[in-house]
């Protein structure tokens, strides 16, 4: 990295932290809100401009390079790649949560891939029809009947509850243990990751930004509806919706079910909020 | 006396057995809900996989592929009552119309587009778990994508008459109906019935653009 950059990245980051207090400040006056799963919603749409912003002139431009020109097995090897090491922290906190089966089933993935599918370039479990789950510690806590808290927008990392950003940097950590030790290299692979996981929300981003009316809102909503679904495995209790058709009453029937304490949550990519959308 | 009873008992049969073919053709004149939604998606996919404009990113020949095929499945005046939610109570014949053409409208330009991202992806469906009478089913599907997670995704059907509509498309547990209620109800709250039919209005014919 030559000094040019290191210039821009400081001034990067300290223009982001003028903007986090900016927010904060803002947050602080601001109570616009509506909808109680969002109390913090003025600070809340403040980080989420700087998001955008920060996504805008680094990250989508270089995700789209990437998408043009990385053919489709290079971007399947590297989703791949980095997926296999995910697996690892997926099948501990499926292990926490007490799904040993689930947890043995993603750590024999590991084994599998490392060895057969060479270091986790080729997804021979899934061939093999061992299914990839997707758990994180945000889920494991959640699990432990640690409720969601308010929706909070992390800068850089987007969309979260508040119990998912507490979990934040554990799950950082516990999806990038397997690093190299030379620092370029480490850096190198951070960056490839970050661009590619941006560039497989690059259709999501593209429908958030056509398909909604307040593109903060949709992808709140859409981020809140798709965490519970993972909390719950996919398998959430059915929502009731007052409709037209219903009598009135429950306007916030999704809201009741949160209150029981058991979670809603964060997007899973930690590059969702910069993008702000998911497919 | 004999034959006569026998004649009777055959002629009984037989009706019994027409009754039941009678019924059995009307079962099949329905198809099953998870059928339906299978022959659409294979007719579909089989069209974009020979089309190299839809291929290509050519959007608006998306949406007329899903016009034609897709649309005729689904009921836009039940999705667009469970978006707006209880206000749809106060909303006028005359404004329920022009919100369900806006809101159709704004969701076929959006998703039409991701025809045009479809590559080879293998679609599995899973068995449907309906009783013989029930009137509203989910057929659940998943779509199978090398390098990634498998995305769910799930069609929400009810039964009108003798046919099937789409009433929600589920993907990945958001369901892309309720993901509008929020910012539907901000808009109604702010400028009513109206204000919400304008904002769509002003949003499909691209006036607002980025704005938010």
């Amino acid at each position: 990295m030559n000094s040019g950059e290191g210039m821009t990245i400081s001034k990067t980051l300290r223009r982001s932290l003028f903007a986090v207090m900016g927010a904060l400040v803002l947050g602080g006056c601001a109570s616009t809100s509506n909808d109680p799963r969002d109390p913090w919603e003025g600070y809340n749409r403040a980080m989420y401009s700087f998001n955008e912003g920060v996504d805008k002139t680094v990250f989508k431009p270089l995700a789209t390079g990437y998408d043009e020109v990385a053919p489709l097995p290079v971007k399947v090897t590297i989703g791949n790649f980095f997926g296999n090491i995910e697996d690892v922290w997926t099948g501990l906190n499926n292990l926490l949560q007490g799904k040993g089966g689930d947890g043995m089933s993603d750590l024999g993935r590991v084994l599998i891939n490392s060895t057969l599918g060479i270091f986790g370039v080729f997804d021979v479990a899934t061939e093999m029809g061992i299914e990839k789950h997707d758990e994180d510690l945000g889920q494991t806590l959640a699990v432990w009947g640690v409720g969601d808290g308010p929706y909070f927008v992390v800068p850089f990392f987007g969309p979260r509850t508040l119990r998912d950003a507490a979990a934040l940097p554990a799950d950082l950590y516990g999806n990038s243990w397997a690093q190299p030790a030379d620092i370029a290299a480490r850096n190198s692979a951070t960056g490839l990751k970050l661009v590619h996981t941006r560039a497989t929300l690059l259709g999501a981003d593209r429908a958030a930004s056509q398909g909604s009316l307040d593109k903060y809102v949709y992808i709140r909503d859409f981020y809140l509806q798709q965490r519970r679904y993972e909390v719950y495995d996919g398998q959430p209790p059915r929502e009731r919706f007052d409709d037209a058709r219903a009598p009135a009453a429950e306007q916030y029937a999704i809201h009741a079910i949160e209150a029981d304490g058991v979670a809603v949550g964060a997007m899973r990519l930690e590059l969702a909020g910069l993008t702000g959308s998911r497919p | 006396m004999r034959d006569l009873s026998e004649m009777k008992m055959f002629g009984r049969n037989t009706l019994m057995a027409a009754l039941i073919w009678l019924a059995s053709m009307a079962a099949w004149a329905a198809p099953s809900p998870d059928a339906l939604v299978r022959t659409v998606m294979n007719e579909v996919l089989e069209i974009v996989r020979t089309d190299e404009a839809i291929q290509s990113g050519d959007a608006s020949r998306a949406a007329g592929l899903v016009d034609e095929k897709v649309l005729p499945h689904f009921d836009f005046r039940v999705m667009t009552s469970l978006a707006v939610g209880r206000d749809w109570r106060q909303a006028t014949p005359a404004q329920r119309d022009r919100l369900v053409e806006a809101f159709r409208t704004l969701l076929v330009r959006t998703y039409s587009n991701a025809l045009t991202q479809y590559r080879d992806q293998q679609i599995d469906f899973k068995p449907l778990r309906a009783k013989p009478a029930d009137t509203d089913v989910t057929v659940r599907t998943e779509v199978r994508q090398p390098g990634a997670k498998a995305i769910e995704i799930d069609y929400a059907l009810e039964k009108q008459g003798d046919n099937w509509k789409v009433y929600d498309v589920v993907v990945a547990g958001v369901s892309l109906v309720t993901n509008y209620r929020s910012s539907f109800s901000n808009e109604i709250r702010s400028g009513g019935i109206e204000g919400l039919i304008k904002a769509l209005e002003a949003k499909n014919a691209g006036l607002t653009g980025n704005a938010k």
